[in-house]
């Protein structure tokens, strides 16, 4: 807990209540991100490379900096 | 003191030539480029006068071993928005403008992902039917190679090398868990166990400090190349980052370094050391772990989450905002967006990484990878996966992964597409830009400090430019309305 308590005494503009009001919010917002997911799935093979397994395979890079 | 901040991304892309024909990655690095410059008035050469990567900020210059060669004979352009477009070990690769803003960067940055498209486009006219090169902006190919993104801050040179680098490590360390691109699979040589990786370098570096930039890469990088007068300015280079198309990520990533960077210089870090007690082992094992619950040890023996030490950094910056304003960031509104952001992605990071889809790289590219394996019943070894990872760097639009995502934008296409041409009006690029636009057939090269020009039976003259932030339009704007020669130019600036 000593960690939690470092936390709180550094970042003071997060306090609890906060936080409260937050995590509803950052539930629905996970639901709503989590359904546009599910749609693009629906048409992402149509991005993918046609032999995925050739295409991984052959992407070989020289090292660089 | 804290200096104002000037800021640069040099991003080497991956590249793959797709067709019949084999081509060497260094030859389909150089179509790219000469297809790009061909196209286009105002390219010219680079000029290779100031190119010094052997000296070390510690004091020294290596007179032999790996420094990187500077080589002469590949392509090597200038353009008109004050960027440099060149192949470096068989990539093609874009160096920003100096810019004096994070956002300003971040829309330099994105015009060079539009550079790079362009150039693409021009090469596939170029090569024979069914021909094509493709760019990737990553920094990994899932297989052992890492091509990086470094960046660069102008920093005030009274700063001792050794502080600035203790200082700022932890934060070098600890900043992928927002400013990683994320990545299937671990490439750390003799250890295999992650499965999918917050940032696609941290595999790669294997010494605290150094000069190397090929191999045994460091987290604190010691070239000492400051581009400018190098008694008053040094160039931290840093080249830990993961290359973004999170325009988020760049924001950041760019943002709090340069901030933090105030923190060092001005000697506002306060009494706690944040100082990794094993910097290397840290930041492979915060890669490792997409749960963040990873702590690590600081010298003093306590252990920290990658979160708390940016709580930590944040706490330190927010204070120093209240207390000296971050006018040095590029202006205090900007540094004030940057400090509202940092909170807000650590405070996503910390109650469900997954809200953060929209807004990182790496979280972005998690979620995805997961709901695609939820649905087929793969695994993260299914070459899908390794396609679907690999393609999120696509920069075809039509193939892109990150495109079809649609993660915040920060900036407007309006702004990206206007900076393909025209350089930041705010630092000397500004002037290199201009000369190029009006010039450019009376200017043999160009580089980050300077310009030489052929006038014609004279010797050439090279105008030096060793301040970043003189040379802008507010200062020298009307001089080049009043020139209509660049023997008018030179006559103006008394050379």
């Amino acid at each position: 807990m000593a960690e939690r308590e470092l936390k709180r005494r550094t970042a003071p503009s997060r306090e609890a209540p906060e936080v409260e009001e937050e995590a509803p919010a950052s539930t629905d917002k996970a639901e709503k991100l989590k359904a546009e997911l599910d749609d693009l799935l629906d048409e992402i093979d149509e991005v993918l490379e046609d032999n995925a397994e050739e295409f991984v395979r052959n992407y070989v890079q020289k090292g660089g900096q | 003191m804290a200096i104002a901040k000037v800021y640069g991304i040099e991003t080497e892309y991956g590249i793959q030539a797709v067709g019949p024909r084999e081509q060497n990655p260094t030859g389909a690095a150089s179509v790219l480029v000469n297809a790009y410059a061909s196209e286009r008035a105002g390219a010219v050469s680079w000029d290779f006068d100031d190119e010094t990567p052997g000296v070390d900020a510690r004091g020294y210059v290596r007179e032999t071993g790996g420094a990187p060669e500077v080589e002469r004979h590949l392509a090597n352009t200038v353009l008109t928005n004050g960027a440099r477009f060149y192949v470096d070990h068989a990539h093609p690769e874009y160096s920003t403008p100096e810019c004096s803003s994070p956002r300003q960067l971040l829309v330099h940055d994105r015009a060079g992902e539009l550079v790079l498209q362009r150039a693409m486009t021009a090469a596939r006219q170029l090569l024979p039917a069914g021909e094509e090169i493709v760019v990737y902006k990553n920094n990994s190919d899932g297989k052992g190679n890492s091509y990086g993104c470094h960046e660069n801050y102008l920093v005030d040179r009274t700063v001792p090398f050794p502080v600035l680098a203790r200082r700022i490590c932890a934060h070098l360390v600890t900043r992928q868990i927002y400013t990683g691109a994320g990545k299937v699979g671990c490439e750390e040589e003799g250890r295999t166990s992650a499965a999918f990786e917050v940032s696609q370098r941290a595999d790669f570096f294997e010494e605290e400090i150094g000069l190397e930039t090929t191999l045994k890469r460091p987290i604190v990088n010691t070239r000492d190349e400051p581009h400018s007068d190098a008694t008053r300015y040094r160039r931290l280079h840093v080249i830990t980052g993961d290359a973004n198309l999170s325009e988020v990520a760049t924001f950041l990533k760019v943002g709090v370094t340069g901030l933090l960077l105030l923190l060092v210089e001005d000697d506002a870090f306060g009494e706690r050391e944040l100082v990794l007690a094993q910097p290397v082992r840290a930041i492979h094992d915060i890669a490792h772990d997409p749960t963040l619950r990873t702590t690590v040890e600081l010298v003093d023996g306590s252990r920290l989450t990658a979160l708390d030490l940016q709580w930590e950094l944040y706490g330190l910056a927010a204070k120093y905002a209240d207390e000296r304003g971050l006018e040095a960031v590029g202006s205090d509104a900007e540094g004030r967006l940057v400090l509202e952001r940092w909170e807000r992605v650590l405070a996503g990071l910390e109650a469900d990484p997954s809200t953060l889809s929209d807004q990182l790289d790496w979280v972005a590219k998690y979620e995805l990878i997961d709901a695609y394996c939820a649905r087929h019943g793969c695994d993260l070894d299914d070459a899908r996966v390794g396609a679907l990872d690999l393609q999120y760097h696509d920069l075809r639009p039509q193939r892109s992964v990150y495109q079809r995502l649609g993660l915040e934008r920060l900036v407007s296409d309006e702004e990206v597409a206007a900076a393909v041409h025209d350089a930041p009006t705010t630092t000397r690029a500004y002037f290199r830009g201009e000369c190029l636009k009006r010039f450019a057939p009376s200017i043999v090269a160009a580089n980050w400090d300077s310009i030489v020009f052929d006038l014609g039976g004279d010797p050439l003259r090279r105008v030096p430019m060793m301040e970043p932030l003189r040379g802008t339009a507010e200062v020298i704007g009307t001089l080049f309305e009043h020139c209509s020669s660049p023997d008018e130019l030179l006559r103006r600036l008394g050379g």
